[in-house]
């Protein structure tokens, strides 16, 4: 039960972030891309803001040794460089530029109800559950398998 | 056009860090949306209960939001459905593909100083750059 409150407390502050920092708007972040034209820096600070709060909390959590709930942090533990993880960041990249929706702000999106968004968020998931589908080889060189 | 916010987007951007700081502190978990909701779809994951909740809680922050400031939530997003479709599906496969999205690669694995996250941060902020600067300059526009 901790849990689930937790999770939906986080989720609620993270959502509260993403609305009032601009970001569930997308034409605010196309802006922030749009280096030769309408461009608005606003994106960079709201990174700026999560980055320097979490660079700092993390220090002062791991300090403590464990989290309060769990047993202890699944922190991600690849360090190569596989083509999974650059081909991913690049179609991701491509999607991002064209709506201008990354997955909290278009998730956040939907009780505004547009109908790009309601388009959107389906597809996403779709998208999401194939990636889920593809084999753990694909992309991955042979002799890198084990 | 739209305006400038630089005080409301670092106070938006240091309550996504205060989210993120939460789930590591009370579950020792990364706060990635892409991962936090691809794990609710099939094969849904064991500990689906604080995902929901946490997805229920950003589907939840613009009502909060307009109870509590009166203010409507600006937004502009493209009517071009066919577009948005295929942006969803891009944004949706990309993110769970490469690992992570704007919070894990991004928020979450630059503060964890992790270089695999600075890359795909990199690699995905530059081909956004290039994918907007085709569509607005470089096809017609």
């Amino acid at each position: 039960m901790a849990r689930i409150i937790l999770g939906l407390v986080a989720g609620l502050v993270f959502g509260l972030g993403l609305v009032i920092s601009g970001m569930s708007n997308p034409a605010k972040v196309l802006n922030f891309l749009d280096l030769f034209g309408t461009w608005d820096p606003s994106l960079a600070f709201v990174m700026g803001g999560a980055v320097l709060v979490t660079v700092i909390g993390y220090r002062l959590v791991w300090a403590r040794g464990t989290p309060l709930i769990d047993a202890r942090f699944e922190l991600p533990a690849k360090t190569d460089l596989d083509p999974r993880l650059l081909s991913g960041a690049a179609v991701f990249g491509v999607g991002w530029g064209l709506g201008g929706f990354c997955p909290g702000p278009a998730l956040t999106a939907i009780p505004l109800g547009a109908s790009g968004t309601m388009i959107f968020v389906p597809a996403m998931l779709i998208g999401m559950w194939l990636a889920r589908q593809a084999p753990a080889g694909l992309l991955t060189p042979r002799s890198a398998q084990s | 056009m739209t305006e400038f916010t630089p005080v409301a987007s670092a106070i938006g951007g240091a309550m996504i860090g205060l989210s993120a700081v939460m789930l590591m502190l009370f579950m020792g978990r990364i706060a990635g949306i892409s991962g936090i909701a691809s794990r609710l779809l099939p094969p849904v994951a064991e500990d689906y209960g604080w995902r929901l909740a946490f997805v229920v809680g950003l589907i939840a922050a613009p009502i909060v939001y307009q109870q509590v400031s009166e203010q409507p939530i600006e937004q502009t997003v493209s009517g071009d459905l066919v577009l948005m479709g295929l942006a969803g599906l891009l944004v949706g496969f990309g993110s769970v593909f490469g690992g992570g999205c704007t919070s894990g690669h991004g928020v979450c694995g630059l503060s964890r100083l992790s270089v695999r996250s600075l890359i795909a941060t990199v690699v995905f902020m530059v081909v956004a750059f290039v994918t907007v600067f085709l569509v607005r300059h470089g096809l017609g526009g």
